[in-house]
């Protein structure tokens, strides 16, 4: 079984925004950007050192989830996180009602 | 419609700069997250997935063109460019930064919308019958009650803090489209036998992770006790409505445990308290409500246009959106238009700022300056004459607003689900999407008929499945999408809850599933008068089961 690593993220206070917090204890957009933690150990650390964003108002309500660490990167276990890491909603655009050519 | 008075006016004003001084506080470090969070909730706004969302109080689903046009501007200017109608007759964005909340509440002021009571343990915007005070077969307009409650809804402090949150629906017709049975408080206009009319009060109904069909607790509520009664019911649920259980905490729990007919005598007692004290409604105040409900001035004319009849013979899309999306009215010449948020593809109830700007400007033109929100997630023009008809619709179909499918299976509810919301399990939106476009074929929808299909993307049930006649509930499966499915559900004057027919659907296989519990309806249907939803009663789940995981023994034996 893979191990089970963890990634921090976090939604940025000002819009909302996903984040993931990185190994240089910053926050990134980018799910690639964000540190994985391979223990529970080091991640309930970085959990706790996280959460000095909340206090700068950089961020809310962080916490830690599952990714699968595979040759190509960390990839999210869960549906969830898969959909947050990519900013918006899956389905695309050009299919949804609300880009319908108005001509009239 | 109602305009609001100075009463209205100042309290929406002053609630906006209060929430700006809040948002400062917030952006200063002055209030910490879990200080603001309540205090973003009393003003809809909510953290979701990708962003905030924030959610608008449409009251009973009413809207004037400016209004629309204002959500529009709202959308372009501090969204991306669309929003979403619920099915609580709402519409939310899904993408404002919490510094320009406070901008968007004074746009909203401006033509007298908020955002108050659209999330927490309040009293939630009241919802009513799309088709009110225009229906032909309405016993009387639901609207003015609806607008009395909201008046004595609105900040009341004695249900500001409930035990968990309450909604209420009005219906004024027999034919019942506010799904009163499912709601925590459903109110219908009924006549008693000396002809007056009144309300019959349901209470204790709703979905969510309990789905219960309410029970009528009074048969017969004369009109001017309506607030007595309402604050009747609130209070005894506000002090018996378990707080130490948030999924025990709606009212439908509390009249399950004490017994309907028991919840009604307590609550009688408490009313025979309070009938006659300020609550009694004068009639000179349900006049006053009445006045701004007034009919607008239709003309006389006659019930059939021949413009109207030649643009059918002549065009067969235009006579088959008439047939499906109209409605009758109850004035000679006119028809309620339903325009479909529902295109092939489509995100059920999403709709661009150009769409809402069109909406407004074909209000203007062809419906007297006003539309509805339905809790199908539809917009309604309540009152086209039908000689405007064909030229409305050739403006709709020019925006992709005149999907022919009123009530038909790609008429879908669906919530947002896992593509916006922070609670959800599984997407909704592109099994919506999928079904739509599998389920295009106008032959097709006619040969199926009737039939309602409701996605929520969790428990909460946001997109009403469990009264779908088909429901799709999505699960997580160990961080996986699946689709749990049942049958013959309803939210009509027969409101059942829907049976579950077996265990969950991958995302690749919901599609094909539905594709056969359809076939499995068309195969064993008596004719085409016996509807999806009357078959599923006659025959039961088994047939469907069978079509889906095979002969009963053979799914025993797969089991073991
Ligand atoms: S039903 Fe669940 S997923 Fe859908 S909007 Fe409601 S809470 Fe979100």
């Amino acid at each position: 079984m893979a191990m089970a690593s963890q990634m921090i993220t976090a939604n940025r206070l000002l819009d909302g925004a996903v984040v993931y917090f990185t190994a240089g204890k910053s926050w990134s957009p980018n799910f690639t950007d964000g540190a994985v933690w391979p223990d529970k150990e080091s991640a309930d650390a970085a959990l706790i050192e996280s959460k000095e964003s909340v206090k700068a108002r950089i961020v809310v309500e962080p916490y830690l989830f599952d990714v699968a660490v595979t040759e190509a990167g960390p990839k999210p276990t869960s549906a969830r996180e898969r959909i947050r890491a990519d900013h918006k909603p899956t389905f695309e655009p050009d299919q949804g009602s609300w880009t319908g050519q108005i001509s009239g | 419609m109602y305009r609001y008075d100075e009463f209205d006016a100042t309290i929406v004003r002053e609630r906006v700069e209060q929430f700006r001084g809040q948002v400062t506080r917030r952006l200063a470090g002055e209030l910490t997250e879990d200080q603001f969070r309540p205090l973003r909730l009393k003003n809809g706004l909510y953290l979701q997935l990708h962003a905030y969302m924030l959610r608008i109080a449409v009251p009973y689903g009413v809207l004037n063109s400016k209004q629309m046009r204002k959500l529009a501007h709202i959308a372009r200017r501090y969204d991306r460019g669309f929003g979403h109608f619920t099915t609580r007759q709402n519409i939310q964005f899904n993408w404002p930064q919490l510094g320009d909340v406070p901008d968007i509440l004074q746009h909203l002021a401006e033509v007298e919308m908020h955002a108050i009571q659209t999330s927490g343990n309040c009293i939630r915007n009241v919802t009513a019958d799309q088709f009110a005070g225009v229906a032909a077969d309405e016993i009387e307009d639901p609207r003015i009650w609806a607008e009395i409650v909201r008046q004595w809804s609105t900040f009341h402090p004695e249900f500001s803090y409930l035990p968990r949150k309450f909604k209420i629906a009005v219906t004024g017709a027999p034919d019942d489209r506010a799904a009163v049975r499912v709601h925590d408080i459903g109110l219908r206009i009924v006549q008693n036998e000396a002809g007056e009319t009144g309300f019959e009060v349901w209470v204790g109904g709703g979905l969510g992770r309990t789905p219960i069909i309410g029970v009528a607790i009074r048969k017969f509520l004369p009109k001017e006790h309506l607030l007595s009664y309402l604050e009747a019911i609130l209070r005894t649920y506000n002090l018996l409505g378990r707080r130490d259980n948030i999924y025990k905490a709606r009212i439908k729990i509390l009249v399950q445990a004490t017994g309907g007919e028991k919840f009604g005598q307590m609550v009688e007692e408490e009313w025979e308290k309070i009938k006659d004290g300020p609550l009694h409604l004068p009639q000179a105040e349900i006049d006053r409500i009445h006045r701004y409900f007034a009919p607008p001035a239709y003309e006389a004319l006659p019930d059939v246009d021949p413009a109207f009849e030649t643009a059918k013979l002549e065009n067969p899309d235009f006579a088959r959106w008439a047939r499906v999306n109209l409605v009758k009215h109850k004035v000679p010449g006119y028809a309620i238009v339903n325009a479909s948020l529902k295109p092939e593809g489509g995100a059920p109830g999403d709709a661009s700022a150009d769409q809402m700007d069109l909406l407004a400007d074909l209000a203007d033109k062809f419906s007297l300056g006003e539309v509805r929100v339905t809790h199908h997630q539809n917009i309604v023009f309540p009152n086209v004459r039908k000689r405007d008809l064909f030229a409305l619709w050739q403006r709709l179909k020019s925006a992709r607003l005149a999907t022919s499918n009123l009530g038909f299976i790609s008429d879908i509810i669906a919530c947002p689900g896992l593509d916006y919301c922070n609670l959800a399990n599984a997407r909704s939106i592109p099994v919506a999407q999928r079904l739509s476009r599998h389920f295009s074929d106008p032959r097709k929808l006619d040969e199926i008929g009737d039939l309602r299909l409701n996605i929520s993307g969790c428990i909460n049930a946001c997109g009403h499945h469990h009264v779908g006649h088909i429901g799709i509930l999505g699960v997580d499966k160990q961080g996986q999408e699946f689709y749990q499915v049942t049958v013959g559900g309803s939210s009509k004057d027969d409101a059942s809850l829907g049976k579950i027919v077996g265990a969950a659907f991958s995302e690749d296989d919901i599609v094909p599933a539905i594709d056969t519990i359809i076939n499995t309806y068309l195969a064993n249907r008596t004719d085409r008068s016996e509807r999806f939803l009357d078959y599923v009663r006659r025959a039961g789940v088994d047939p469907f089961k069978e079509a889906l995981y095979g002969p009963a023994p053979a799914r025993r034996t797969a089991a073991e």
